[in-house]
């Protein structure tokens, strides 16, 4: 058997697969700016602007033009963007004011020290749960029994812990991104198939290279939805944890605003947090998609 | 081991890799269901031949690769590797080791890493290469076997059939006495299993390592195999063991060939009679 031509023939057609797809040698950051420019390069974008002025003109006419009943006492779309663009706004809070500014920033700061925290403390406590079957015999039924606690209950005690209410706050974020990013975290560790840790062990790498090697990169992508669902999470009990307490952020706002009867600040304060929450989960997904370019690639493959 | 070496036809110089498997007894849930997997097995595999085991799916023949790979204990008999003992009733399970590496039935190439990565991943965990060497031999031994285009990508992004290939270079690197394959092809469709088959054969030729080959195929069993062990249906034990008399170096035109025919006749009705069984078993069990 000569063996050369197989051999030159499957040389070529991997060659030639590459070739076709375009993105064969792109990698790192400027693989998600490749898909960036893809993206707006598509139709995608103008169907996205379908679906906000979809929003925005049911809002409008609802509101304003028909005055449905329920709508008809909400703050009109108009109202909303003349406060938010005002130099001088009625209420006191619009872009041009340095407050809207300081209130976003206490709460991304708040979001971002309870999220670094969940993840820093839940990455690690999942892994140990899907690695160890005891481990997880003695803290899982614990865990499964405070997990479905719903933050507000979680209030008054965190008051009495934390004296200061910032810390109070930042425990209270902190509380529902942990339990989100543990479980997914462990399921992601379930989730590895068995066959990559035999492989591993007959190639000969040791307990802790397999942990190394395998379970935290095989759990990546479930650490990642973890990661996503535990940013909007804490958006979520940041907001409930601010009104209880604390004396800026966007959960304050909204909550004094309402006391207050100033309603087109509540409507600036709901869309701000939409906003700075999608920023944010955009950003745990680019983290995301950077760290595990195996599995963007291979979607993209897959057309997705 | 050299007299017969010179006795058998071409290709068993090999010195390495001779597998023996005695009187093995595997009952899962012995406490329990207490089913009986493998009943007093017995089969001896040469240094660097390539024995298929050929069974009906879920006979058992899995259960013996995964006693000498060491991923599951035997309940008594012993298995020897070059005349050392890798499990036997007093050592249950065998240490799974780098002179063992099973290619898994659905492949088990780290998709998180490149192809370049996985290949040289086996020397980089035992310590014997660093880095960079273990990188050059992975460059090496992946152009040696046309994958040289295929190094930087990941696994997920390559054809079925070079993910294979890859995952046999990435035991090769290791220089294993023992390939354990667990019906590798058997997603493969038949154009893409051929060409898989004499790559194989190339690869085994360059380096005689002992290859045991889990199947359900026949024909890829008589084309590849100097040995076929037709195993009984659960509990598992060679019924029938065939001495395939066709030369090597081997390639596709053996398929139409007399003797190969005259073989497939031969074991046919061996290989049926057992599929028979495990199918009225398996629909007693549902």
């Amino acid at each position: 058997m000569s063996g050369k031509p197989v051999e030159t023939q499957l040389a070529e057609s991997i060659v030639d697969i590459r070739n076709r797809r375009g993105d064969g040698n792109v990698r790192g950051i400027n693989l998600t700016l490749y898909r960036l420019l893809q993206w707006s390069k598509s139709p995608r974008p103008y169907l996205m602007l379908i679906g906000f002025a979809l929003f925005l003109g049911f809002w409008y006419l609802s509101v304003e033009v028909w005055k449905l009943p329920r709508f008809r006492e909400m703050p009109g779309i108009t109202d909303v963007i003349k406060e938010w663009l005002s130099r001088s706004p009625t209420y006191g809070l619009s872009l041009y004011t340095a407050e809207y500014y300081q209130h976003i920033w206490v709460s991304v700061w708040r979001v971002t020290q309870a999220f670094f925290l969940a993840t820093v403390l839940g990455v690690p406590f999942g892994l140990f749960l899907g690695w160890s079957k005891k481990f997880k015999e003695y803290v899982f039924p614990v865990f499964e029994t405070l997990r479905p606690i719903p933050i507000l209950a979680w209030v008054p005690l965190a008051i009495v812990m934390f004296f200061a209410s910032e810390s109070a706050v930042i425990f209270l974020t902190f509380l529902a991104s942990f339990f989100a990013t543990a479980l997914n975290t462990m399921l992601g560790v379930e989730s590895i198939d068995e066959s990559y840790v035999r492989a591993a062990n007959c190639l000969g790498a040791s307990k802790s290279q397999v942990f190394r090697h395998v379970i935290v990169p095989g759990a990546l992508p479930f650490i990642f939805t973890g990661l996503q669902i535990s940013i909007g999470v804490s958006w979520f009990s940041l907001v409930a944890a601010e009104m209880v307490s604390g004396q800026y952020g966007l959960g304050y706002v909204i909550n004094t605003s309402y006391t207050m009867v100033r309603y087109p600040t509540i409507v600036i304060g709901m869309i701000t947090l939409g906003a700075v929450g999608y920023v944010t989960s955009a950003m745990v997904r680019l983290v995301g998609d950077y760290l595990m370019q195996w599995r963007t690639r291979e979607l993209a493959l897959g057309g997705q | 081991m050299s007299a017969m070496a010179a006795a058998a036809p071409p290709l068993t110089h090999s010195t390495r890799g001779a597998i023996v498997i005695d009187d093995v007894v595997k009952i899962y849930d012995p406490d329990g269901a207490a089913v009986m997997a493998v009943d007093h097995c017995s089969l001896e595999i040469e240094a660097g031949e390539i024995c298929m085991i050929v069974g009906p799916s879920g006979c058992g023949k899995t259960t013996l690769l995964n006693a000498i790979a060491g991923f599951h204990a035997i309940t008594s008999g012993r298995i020897l590797l070059d005349g050392e003992v890798l499990c036997s009733t007093e050592k249950p399970k065998a240490d799974p080791g780098s002179d063992r590496i099973v290619v898994f039935q659905n492949g088990a190439l780290f998709p998180w890493k490149t192809n370049l990565d996985n290949v040289a991943f086996g020397p980089l965990m035992q310590g014997k290469l660093n880095k960079s060497h273990a990188l050059e031999k992975a460059r090496g031994m992946m152009a040696d076997a046309g994958l040289a285009g295929a190094e930087h990508n990941f696994p997920g992004e390559v054809s079925s059939g070079v993910r294979r290939r890859v995952e046999i270079v990435r035991a090769l690197m290791n220089d294993p006495k023992v390939l354990l394959l667990d019906e590798p092809y058997r997603a493969l469709d038949s154009l893409t299993k051929s060409v898989m088959h004499e790559a194989l054969l190339e690869i085994y030729y360059k380096n005689k390592v002992t290859i045991f080959f889990i199947t359900h195929d026949l024909e890829e069993a008589i084309f590849l195999g100097h040995k076929v062990a037709i195993m009984t249906t659960r509990p598992c034990r060679p019924k029938k063991i065939l001495e395939v008399d066709i030369p090597h170096p081997r390639n596709y035109s053996v398929l139409t060939s007399k003797r190969f025919r005259e073989l497939m006749e031969e074991t046919n009705v061996a290989v049926h009679e057992e599929a028979l069984k495990a199918f009225a078993a398996g629909e007693k069990e549902g």
